[in-house]
């Protein structure tokens, strides 16, 4: 029960990882690294848009120093991640350790609503949702180093099934809630980040800004609460 | 490049990622209670991450020069205006990656 709900929930992102898997496979194979590569960076990185990156860094011959600072900057926003899910991670025993190391963004998507339906162990579903992921994006990127350069379907946009599937689960969340302001300041900060320090710099900026408006909300919302009481 | 700093530098990418991925559970996570103010952030980050990561994936559009992210906007409308319509996740991205595809291909 709870793997076919996790195996149900995982569809989109099959899709999505099995093409972007094969994407970062066809590239890292024109750049003379074979299958091998391909498939041994998919299972200790995992980290989708990072390994595209460090593509390059291979092909460009760059420093390990200029490679740790480069990742440090593409995964800051796994932090984010983390923190939110340290409370649904806590009594995971001893899934934990391959759950906070497979957190990538679309298993996050997955994971970070918490309810399942009544029947699914929560705990099974977190499990087997990551591992599941991390299969597609392993199986995506072997088969791209192997058989990627022969294909000669029109994959131009595909990846757009990742933004797609950001777009539902931002819907569900906004559906879920009544107060829609942490929504807006996500997409605002981000914005108006983006159009400040551009695409490669503005996830750092973004994520401060969201934690700051975040913070500040809070204070205000503990003065009200506060308020309340001394009227009450 | 050398295999050996080949395989360091995948090494280095995968601990520093690990790294950033276990620090939150690292510093508050265990048995002590989690700080109330980080138990707040992980009830409203949630919603500003996921509206943070739908920017980041649209991140590269440029809607200054041609065709000035109208593939973008389009699809990513149809995937909005079809899920709350029809609340049904897997149609909602199929038909808006098979919407996007047919429009960067064949139409912008």
């Amino acid at each position: 029960m709870s793997i076919r709900y996790a195996f149900k929930r995982s569809l989109p992102v099959m899709a999505g990882y099995l093409v972007l898997g094969m994407g970062f496979g066809i590239l890292l194979e024109a750049k003379g690294y074979s299958a091998v590569w391909a498939f041994f960076m998919s299972v200790f990185i995992y980290a989708g848009s990072m390994q595209y990156v460090a593509v390059d860094l291979l092909a460009g011959g760059a420093s390990l120093i200029s490679a740790a600072l480069m990742t440090l900057m593409v995964n800051a926003r796994h932090l984010f991640y983390g923190i939110s899910m340290i409370d649904r991670y806590k009594d995971m025993g001893k899934k934990k350790p391959y759950l906070v190391f497979a957190l990538t963004d679309e298993t996050y998507s997955l994971v970070c609503g918490g309810e399942v339906p009544q029947g699914v162990d929560q705990k099974k579903y977190f499990f087997w949702v990551s591992l599941m992921n991390q299969s597609y994006w392993i199986i995506g990127s072997t088969a791209g180093a192997l058989i990627g350069s022969h294909l000669s379907f029109n994959t131009e946009g595909i990846d757009f099934s990742m933004t797609a599937l950001f777009i539902v689960v931002f819907i569900e969340q906004w559906k879920g809630t009544k107060n829609h302001l942490s929504a807006v300041i996500g997409v605002a900060a981000s914005v108006i980040c983006l159009l400040l320090f551009g695409a490669d710099g503005f996830l750092i900026p973004s994520m401060l800004a969201i934690t700051a408006a975040l913070t500040v909300l809070r204070k205000i919302l503990d003065k009200k609460e506060e308020g309340e009481k001394k009227n009450g | 490049m050398d295999e050996l700093h080949a395989g360091l530098m995948v090494a280095v990418i995968a601990l520093v990622t690990l790294f950033l991925r276990s620090l939150p559970f690292l510093l508050f996570g265990g048995k002590r209670k989690t700080p109330v103010f980080i138990t707040y952030l992980s009830n409203v980050l949630p919603y500003a991450i996921m509206g943070m990561l739908v920017v980041y994936c649209l991140r590269n559009t440029n809607f200054l020069a041609a065709p000035h992210g109208l593939p973008e906007v389009i699809a990513c409308g149809a995937v909005a205006l079809l899920h709350l319509w029809k609340r049904n996740t897997l149609l909602s991205i199929a038909l808006g990656t098979v919407l996007y595809m047919f429009l960067v291909q064949a139409v912008f």
